[in-house]
């Protein structure tokens, strides 16, 4: 229970950083996407990043955190997309994280995500980064229903993950 | 084909070591996966995910693991332990766990124990016998 609680946590944390102000989106646009199956984002890493001047000084490098993240936002709406964004889809485990090279600032990264398994109450994702030819990460997630999972507690009625600023993302992309 | 329980095991184990990031040693046959193994409630989908891959069959949570229908329903379970009728119902739908020591103390904060590796390997064995 313990990770699932952390990552409700979390999402909560995230959701009520981002009105109006914090944008939390670590992808640029969907450049495919078939439903229910696989989503692939773009991410082009950029020095106007602020924390790529900390991370490290005079040596930006995209933290793998937000790589997770970046991960989590395409499989997320890919997952969320499958049940028509009914479903609060909140991640729930990271179940692999595998890095093999830095990100750099001007970096273009594809994020690759495939639906493994889904569930009434959760999905099963797989997912690779890569820049150009170079695979960058491998990162595998379980998103949970929660209104499906958590015996009786209630969350708001709002879709509180699928705010606006994800689903433009996706109106944003012809396929 | 059919597999042997051995094999089962085998496949189980696998199954088990990489949901839940524990040495294969530790994955023995009475090994509780909560208690023992430290899965959480979003392992057991985890493995049920898993497992349906590993075998090729098609698993509901709640036959494998059922445990939060079971525990709100009051005629079940009262004062945090089974009725006769709660355990009644557990040893019809749970036949893959071994109810002998619960039954003496069917405390519903000692459920997560059936729920042990032979149990997994008892529930797949008889889901490949049955096709």
């Amino acid at each position: 229970m313990r990770d699932a609680y952390r990552a409700r946590q979390y999402a909560y944390a995230v959701r009520s950083t981002q009105h109006d102000k914090m944008r939390w989106i670590w992808i640029d646009k969907f450049v495919e996407f078939r439903s229910g199956e696989r989503a692939v984002a773009v991410k082009n890493v950029t020095l106007a990043e602020e924390h790529l001047q900390d991370h490290f000084p005079g040596f930006g490098v995209m933290p793998e955190s937000l790589m997770i993240e970046a991960m989590a936002q395409t499989s997320g709406i890919l997952v969320g997309e499958a049940k028509n964004f009914e479903e609060k889809v909140i991640l729930a485990k990271i179940k692999k994280a595998v890095f093999f090279d830095y990100v750099r600032p001007g970096d273009t990264l594809k994020v690759a995500a495939k639906i493994e398994s889904i569930a009434p109450e959760a999905a099963s994702t797989s997912g690779r980064i890569t820049c150009g030819e170079k695979l960058i990460a491998e990162i595998d997630l379980m998103f949970s229903h929660i209104d499906r999972n958590l015996a009786g507690k209630e969350f708001p009625e709002e879709n509180f993950v699928f705010t606006d600023m994800f689903k433009s993302l996706l109106r944003g992309t012809v396929f | 084909m059919a597999m042997s329980r051995d094999e089962i095991f085998q496949e189980v184990r696998e199954v088990l070591v990489d949901a839940l990031g524990v040495d294969d040693d530790e994955i023995t046959s009475e090994a509780a996966l909560m208690g023992d193994l430290g899965a959480e409630s979003i392992d057991f989908l985890d493995i049920v995910f898993r497992l349906e891959k590993a075998f090729g069959i098609k698993i509901q949570r709640e036959e494998l693991f059922p445990a939060e229908s079971l525990m709100n329903n009051p005629e079940l379970v009262n004062n945090g332990k089974f009725t006769e009728t709660g355990l009644a119902e557990l040893r019809d739908k749970i036949p893959h766990t071994d109810l002998t020591a619960f039954e003496n103390d069917p405390d519903i904060n000692k459920l997560g124990d059936l729920f042990t590796v032979d149990a997994v390997v008892n529930y797949v064995d008889n889901k490949l016998n049955a096709v």
